[in-house]
């Protein structure tokens, strides 16, 4: 069994109180709970505090671009499909300048998990509005208030996210469990994570979600339910929903590449000779 | 007098301009010539004008030629517009039945091409290949291998076998209707078979003889074909090829690919790779082999989607933020592009840099006979990666640890229990991102120095014409073809001329040049682009202002006998 000593990284430089923690300890659990051991793992980041995320912990790790957090993570999934390829980012990183790349990954139902810690807020750049923002969020940036938030959960079921859950950094346990089924998913598994920022988000705070979150394992939700998932994808306010909202099975993007039949990338003997077949095509 | 024929296709998209075009190249290659062609297309699906040059030699050749011998005119506007390219004895060939309209008399030739195509094909639509079968009758070729190659391009069914039908009764309307009409005769030289195709068919094929496993790319003219070759090869040789949501996450998913441990590349033109260059800094500062393909087309935006230019270079050099070492190769010739593509991958991963493959439109459709590549020639070079036994102590494994040639020893992930960690941001020799001083001065200099090793791997190609001349032309890429032809004109007509020419340009062989140039008394610098960017490059480099720069930014390709035109004015002055 993986001990969770394991994954012990140096101390992180996150603000005291920061939701950063609690995810980082979740994700941990899960690992060590489904018994992987960190040289099984490859953490792709983005860039925003949630991107050094990685580097408070232990793992292969491509800390990637700005926004730039799923193709790398998708492609060397691709490249070796027995790599647990775990994306990670901010609302800033995913939904804003990563967004197309939101969409694509959607589509493609690549078999990653990807962690949005979704603070609502921009954090390493001190506190400039973000795409999950409340209406109206007054900040340095948008002096006229935030545009219209961004709603990931329902943008990830329309875009066609085979797993899409919420998660609260404020219940571990809760979160663990959610990351473990999202790595488990065979196909691309989006968790959003409410994730208050101490410091820049005083509206969103710890004490402002345990008003208001409630778990959908509680109720009488069926996550397989497109429609359904829908209606809880919009229900934000007086109450959110935490847990897993949509989910359904469908082929995975490695699954339909047909050159990986031939077996993982990695693996390939690099034999020039084999050109010989296309070759002979242009004589 | 130029040895051979120049065969002239010309309609308008749709009327299979293409088709012909590379069937009458494909029967000359077959039959042992030596073959170049060219295509000038319109940015549209149907409509336009369109033309297929193919040029003939019994001897090698590399370029095209400015003069026709037989145009296939599909449409009365190719007549209009391309009869002064005739040759003396140059003649077209139109649709008889259209035919009473055209005036001008003399050279237009009236042949039932629709009418044939109808009885003999069984459709209107084969007009085209009724064309193509007279202007296979009027040189008397084989009939034989001119319906091989019209089989090998439309299949042996029905509709290859209607096309076949179709070639044969234009051919023998030409033995029997147009008989004696043209001096040139050529019939099959036999020798061995070569090989015919475009620079991105041999860019697709030097990335699988290297062994790139991984391509992603956004559809984007000229560059789409390399990336539609290797996805159709996906099945038979194992290339997984994805096309993603836009260039940057073309890019981004190659260097996720090869983070990962494939051989992996992307394919764009100017104003993709411009999308592409925050990614190629990630390429830089996580020192990620990959390879970028990127065929330039006249710029800025959007520019001439389907036309030529060699507008790229000063932007390739310095793409993206800050300051790292890459490669930058620029194929001569269709033969090189499938020797500098493997030499791309094999650069990238004994670097650990991102090679950029910088051709252009005019190299990337233009086909060439070319001699059969000989695969057991090609060598794979991984550089220093390391297998889990070479990697005594795991957990003190540093991806980026700091070496005398700046080449840090490559695990990949999960090929063993080294962690391999690596970051955008600046980092330490474990890949964790640091804000340190001198970690950082250590850091710049560690992979800069990967130069040192590099600039040895980098030559122009041998000098064309006898080492000092009085006059040195100095080309890049594409040009190489009509370069060589421009200089062999100029010597027989006794001027002294030479040709250095670089197919590969970063770091930048600055002695070599400087030497070569030295030497001659005019140097003259011929460039596809408005501002000479080869030149500015000369001189930031070595410090030596050429003499001057014959320059073309029309969107169309230099002809030998343009080169020698402007040449000749230089010299003169």
């Amino acid at each position: 069994m993986v001990d969770i000593a394991e994954y012990a990284g140096p101390k992180p430089a996150w603000c005291p109180g920061c939701g950063n923690f609690a995810i980082l300890t979740a994700l941990k659990q899960a690992l060590v709970a489904l018994d992987i051991e960190p040289h099984r793992v490859l953490l792709v980041s983005g860039i925003g505090q949630a991107g050094k995320l990685p580097h408070y912990t232990r793992g292969n790790v491509f800390n990637s671009l700005h926004g730039r957090t799923l193709p790398p993570a998708t492609a060397a999934k691709i490249a070796n499909p027995a790599l647990t390829v775990i994306a990670i980012g901010g609302d800033g990183d995913g939904y804003a300048e990563g967004g197309n790349h939101l969409l694509g990954t959607a589509r493609r139902n690549n078999d990653i998990t990807y962690l949005v810690h979704n603070n609502q807020v921009y954090g390493l750049t001190k506190g400039q509005a973000s795409p999950t923002s409340d209406f109206g969020f007054v900040t340095k940036t948008t002096p006229q208030g935030a545009d219209m938030p961004l709603n990931p959960i329902a943008l990830a079921i329309v875009a066609g996210t085979t797993f899409v859950a919420r998660g609260f950094a404020g219940d571990v346990q809760h979160l663990s469990q959610l990351i473990m089924q999202g790595i488990q998913h065979r196909g691309f598994a989006l968790i959003d994570i409410l994730q208050p920022c101490p410091t820049f988000n005083r509206q969103n705070t710890f004490a402002w979600f345990r008003e208001r979150v409630y778990k959908l394992d509680d109720q009488d939700h069926d996550p397989t339910n497109k429609r359904a998932a829908m209606e809880k994808a919009l229900e934000w306010g007086d109450r959110i929903p935490i847990g897993l909202v949509y989910t359904e099975q469908r082929v995975t993007f490695e699954d339909r590449l047909p050159g990986l039949a031939r077996g993982p990338l990695v693996e390939r003997e690099l034999a020039p000779m084999e050109a010989e077949k296309l070759v002979v095509e242009f004589l | 007098m130029e040895p051979g024929l120049n065969v002239m296709v010309g309609g308008e998209a749709g009327q299979g301009v293409q088709s012909v075009g590379f069937i009458l190249a494909k029967a000359f290659a077959r039959g042992g010539f030596h073959v170049f062609a060219d295509q000038d297309y319109e940015s549209k699906v149907r409509g336009g004008h369109n033309f297929f040059r193919v040029r003939v030699s019994a001897t090698e050749i590399a370029a095209i030629s400015e003069e026709v011998d037989i145009l296939l005119a599909l449409n009365e506007e190719s007549v209009d517009l391309h009869r002064t390219e005739l040759a003396a004895q140059g003649i077209v060939i139109f649709d008889g039945d259209k035919a009473k309209g055209i005036s001008g008399g003399g050279n237009v030739v009236g042949a039932p091409l629709a009418r044939l195509a109808q009885e003999k094909g069984g459709s209107s639509v084969m007009a085209n290949t009724v064309a193509l079968g007279v202007a296979l009758g009027l040189v008397g070729y084989d009939q034989e291998t001119m319906a091989e190659a019209v089989r090998h391009h439309f299949g042996t069914g029905d509709s290859g076998e209607g096309n076949v039908r179709a070639a044969i009764a234009g051919y023998e309307y030409a033995i029997v209707e147009l008989k004696g009409l043209l001096k040139q005769q050529l019939t099959t030289m036999g020798g061995d078979k070569r090989m015919l195709l475009n620079g991105s068919e041999a860019i697709a094929l030097g990335a699988i003889a290297a062994g790139c496993t991984f391509m992603a790319a956004y559809p984007m003219t000229p560059a789409t074909p390399i990336m539609e070759l290797l996805a159709s090869k996906s099945h038979e040789l194992g290339p997984v090829v994805v096309q993603p949501e836009d260039e940057i996450a073309a890019m981004t998913m190659t260097i996720g690919a090869a983070f990962a441990g494939a051989r992996a590349m992307t394919a764009t033109s100017g104003s993709g790779f411009a999308l592409m260059v925050e990614g190629l800094g990630l390429a830089g500062i996580t020192e990620t082999p990959m390879v970028t393909i990127l065929a330039q087309r006249p710029a800025p935006a959007v520019g001439l989607p389907t036309r030529t230019e060699q507008g790229d270079l000063q932007f390739v050099l310095t793409a993206a933020p800050g300051e790292f070492p890459r490669a930058v190769l620029a194929p001569a010739t269709v033969d090189d592009a499938f020797w500098l593509t493997i030499k791309a991958f094999n650069l990238a991963d004994k670097y650990q840099l991102p090679v950029i493959v910088l051709t252009d439109h005019y190299l990337a459709s233009s086909y060439a006979t070319v001699s059969r590549f000989d695969l057991s020639k090609v060598s794979i070079d991984r550089g220093e990666l390391l297998s889990p036994r070479e990697i005594a102590n795991p957990a003190e494994y540093k991806r980026h640890k700091i070496t005398a040639s700046g080449i840090s020893p490559r695990a990949l992930p999960l090929q063993g229990k080294a962690l391999v960690v690596t970051d955008s941001d600046e980092h330490d020799e474990a890949g964790h991102l640091i804000e340190d001083a001198d970690m950082r001065t250590q850091m710049m200099l560690k992979r800069l120095r990967k130069l040192d090793r590099l600039k040895d791997d980098i030559t122009p190609l041998p000098l064309y014409g006898p080492d000092k001349a009085e006059t040195t032309l100095v080309g890049w890429g594409s040009t190489y073809g009509a370069l060589k032809e421009a200089i062999d004109t100029l010597r027989n007509e006794g001027l002294d001329a030479n040709l250095l020419h670089l197919n590969e340009l970063w770091p930048f062989p600055a002695q070599a040049v400087a030497q070569t140039i030295d030497r001659a008394n005019r140097s003259l610098v011929v460039e596809n682009n408005a501002t000479g960017q080869l030149a500015r490059l000369i001189r930031s480099e070595t410090g030596i202002k050429v003499s001057g720069s014959i320059l073309k930014f029309d969107g169309r390709p230099f002809t030998p006998a343009h080169i020698v035109h402007e040449v000749k004015k230089e010299v003169t002055q």
